[in-house]
């Protein structure tokens, strides 16, 4: 516990640690729509999809920014949806193996950048390979200052937004027969995730910020039935990891921040999964024992009742 | 000789992988296989920590049983109601977050490069080389491949008649006796093998490519499956081949330009291809609206 406190104390580790929470918090929030709009794996699509929107944005500024990494990124994310779109439309390949192209394609096309990058002299490149895994020890004061923005609007987007997402997410048809803007608000939400991706990308890497955005999710269905509460929980799901990451990695040299929160967060979806009110699995046993009990005890009694009705008889 | 080994070595990860993508197509797990190649990492290091070397046949054994854990908690997740897709990004996250830690914390140990598993080195294949008796063998790589290809064949062709029965109709070919289960497992251990026998020269990415993006493009070409897998292994070995080309104009990542290479092959096919491509179709259509 020393070591909390001694971490909460240190200017370097408070930023990492708030960019963290921040990260969860945002990603658990949105991956809830994500989640029942049945496009969890698009965040994963999304993130490897960001790689050659951010090698080009490198490439034609030369600077290590996160606001030009999010531009980039987000305009490579937009051309990734399109192009999922675009191959399930127009031919009978259905919408996981577009994804996986979708997905492998851009990724190759991104390490073809990254080494070309490498290969040639752009100054200031070291670093750049640090998307692939993530380093949230690399977060300074502005990038969490963005993070901040990001989930501020996003979170407040999501408020505001509450009810036309709610309907988005469980009846479209019903929402589009209502008026609501339906490819507006499903563009806006596909925006959402492209931004939590990017920001999430530099903190935990192309492979794991997937696991930002359904984990938190998925745990927090085990809960409730109720959008509200699952959105809450989700949000302080993922926060909660971020902190227990952050800190267990400031404990131990050399053992990476992004992918112990993510286990923090697959830690809370076991959890989930056993005690779960209604769906876990602990409580499911439970009801089906009472109801083997409550059958058996019917069973005795109706044979006891025959019984003695046949010697009457 | 180099150029001959490399192009070789990508040959064989483009024939097992696009053989086993076929039947993954067509049973929509593209994505299983996709999850697959990311959480083998926690397998590969664990044999690695156990065995302390690098024996390729370890790591295999390793790597695939986790390949079949992961399938196995995709389906456990799923039955207690978790959607597909989330139960796929639950299982591989959490897996690749492992591997990611054991690496991190062995790291002096572990001589595996974590760059090396996203995207492979297939640039020093002829490095590696196996010695037998004094005499050179040539590259470790190619040899793994070639016996994961062996495998693989030989229980496809074995098996043909119930893996295609599986892929196009799992309730009939349950209903005629055939073990689904046991052939779900059996793909989905394939699928492991050949991810792992790639991992080392090519990466997890190239590996979730050459599984997808072939089968894809033979998918929309033909409506035979035998075919298919022929197209799709023309395509992946096409891909390769082109790919190390453009790497060597370039001077770019080899397995990222077969990736990019497959990925043009596949456009192509999505605009030309003569039954389902986007020019057809059109042309049809604007046919049919004439004779109209």
């Amino acid at each position: 516990m020393e070591s909390f406190w001694s971490m909460l104390t240190d200017p370097n580790a408070q930023w990492i640690l708030l960019g963290c929470m921040l990260l969860g918090l945002c990603s658990g929030v949105i991956g809830c729509f994500a989640y029942l709009r049945k496009q969890s794996l698009m965040g994963d699509t999304l993130a490897h999809a960001a790689l050659p929107g951010i090698c080009i944005a490198f490439m034609l500024s030369g600077t290590k920014s996160i606001g030009l990494f999010l531009v980039g990124a987000g305009i490579a994310g937009l051309l990734a949806t399109f192009g999922i779109g675009w191959i399930t439309r127009y031919s009978r390949i259905k919408s996981d193996a577009a994804m996986g192209i979708v997905l492998s394609s851009f990724f190759g096309l991104g390490i073809v950048l990254l080494t070309q990058i490498q290969h040639s002299n752009y100054g200031n490149q070291s670093g750049l390979d640090k998307f692939l895994f993530g380093q949230a020890a690399s977060m300074i004061g502005s990038d969490v200052t963005i993070m901040l923005i990001v989930s501020l609007v996003i979170v407040a987007a999501c408020t505001l937004l509450f009810k036309e997402f709610k309907l988005l997410s469980f009846d479209p048809g019903f929402a589009k027969g209502l008026g609501f803007p339906i490819a507006l608000l499903d563009q806006l939400l596909m925006f959402f995730i492209v931004v939590s991706v990017v920001i999430g990308i530099q903190a935990v890497g192309v492979v794991l910020v997937a696991a930002l955005l359904i984990t938190p999710a998925v745990s927090a269905r085990y809960w409730t039935d109720r959008l509200g509460v699952m959105v809450l929980l989700s949000g302080l799901f993922g926060a909660l990891s971020g902190v227990v990451g952050t800190w267990l990695s400031s404990t131990t040299v050399s053992l990476p921040t992004g992918p112990v929160s993510v286990l923090a967060q697959t830690l809370l979806f076991g959890l989930s999964l056993l005690l779960g009110p209604r769906r876990g699995l602990l409580a499911k046993r439970l009801t089906h024992r009472k109801a083997k009990l409550v059958l058996q005890e019917e069973q005795r009694m109706r044979a006891t009742v025959s019984g003695k009705g046949g010697v009457d008889a | 000789m180099t150029d001959f080994w490399i192009i070789l070595t990508g040959s064989l990860v483009a024939t097992c992988c696009s053989i086993l993508g076929c039947f993954l197509i067509l049973r929509r797990m593209a994505l299983i296989g996709d999850a697959i190649s990311h959480s083998v990492l926690p397998g590969i290091v664990i044999a690695f920590m156990v065995s302390g070397s690098r024996d390729s046949f370890i790591m295999l054994l390793g790597a695939s049983v986790l390949g079949l854990v992961t399938v196995f908690l995709i389906q456990l997740f799923q039955q207690s109601g978790v959607q597909s897709d989330a139960s796929i990004g639950v299982v591989f996250t959490a897996l690749f977050a492992v591997g990611v830690v054991l690496v991190s914390l062995n790291l002096r140990q572990v001589d595996l490069d974590l760059d090396c598993v996203l995207y492979g080195e297939i640039a020093h294949v002829h490095w590696n080389t196996w010695t037998l008796g004094g005499t050179d063998m040539g590259p470790k790589a190619v040899w793994l491949l070639g016996f994961t290809l062996l495998v693989i064949v030989t229980l496809v062709s074995l098996f043909y008649k119930q893996f295609k029965l599986c892929a196009f109709d799992p309730l009939l070919a349950a209903a005629v006796g055939i073990p689904v289960a046991l052939f779900h497992y059996l793909l989905m251990g394939l699928v492991s093998m050949a991810t792992v026998s790639s991992f080392e020269s090519v990466g997890a990415i190239l590996v979730v490519g050459m599984l997808i993006i072939p089968a894809s493009a033979a998918y929309l070409l033909t409506d035979r499956l035998g075919l298919m897998i022929v197209i799709s292994v023309a395509i992946g070995i096409a891909s390769t081949v082109l790919g190390y080309a453009a790497a060597y104009v370039l001077d770019a990542s080899i397995a990222g330009c077969m990736v990019c290479a497959a990925a043009v092959l596949f456009i192509l096919a999505f605009l030309l291809s003569p039954t389902h491509g986007l020019v057809a179709r059109k042309l049809w259509r604007r046919m049919n609206q004439q004779s109209l």
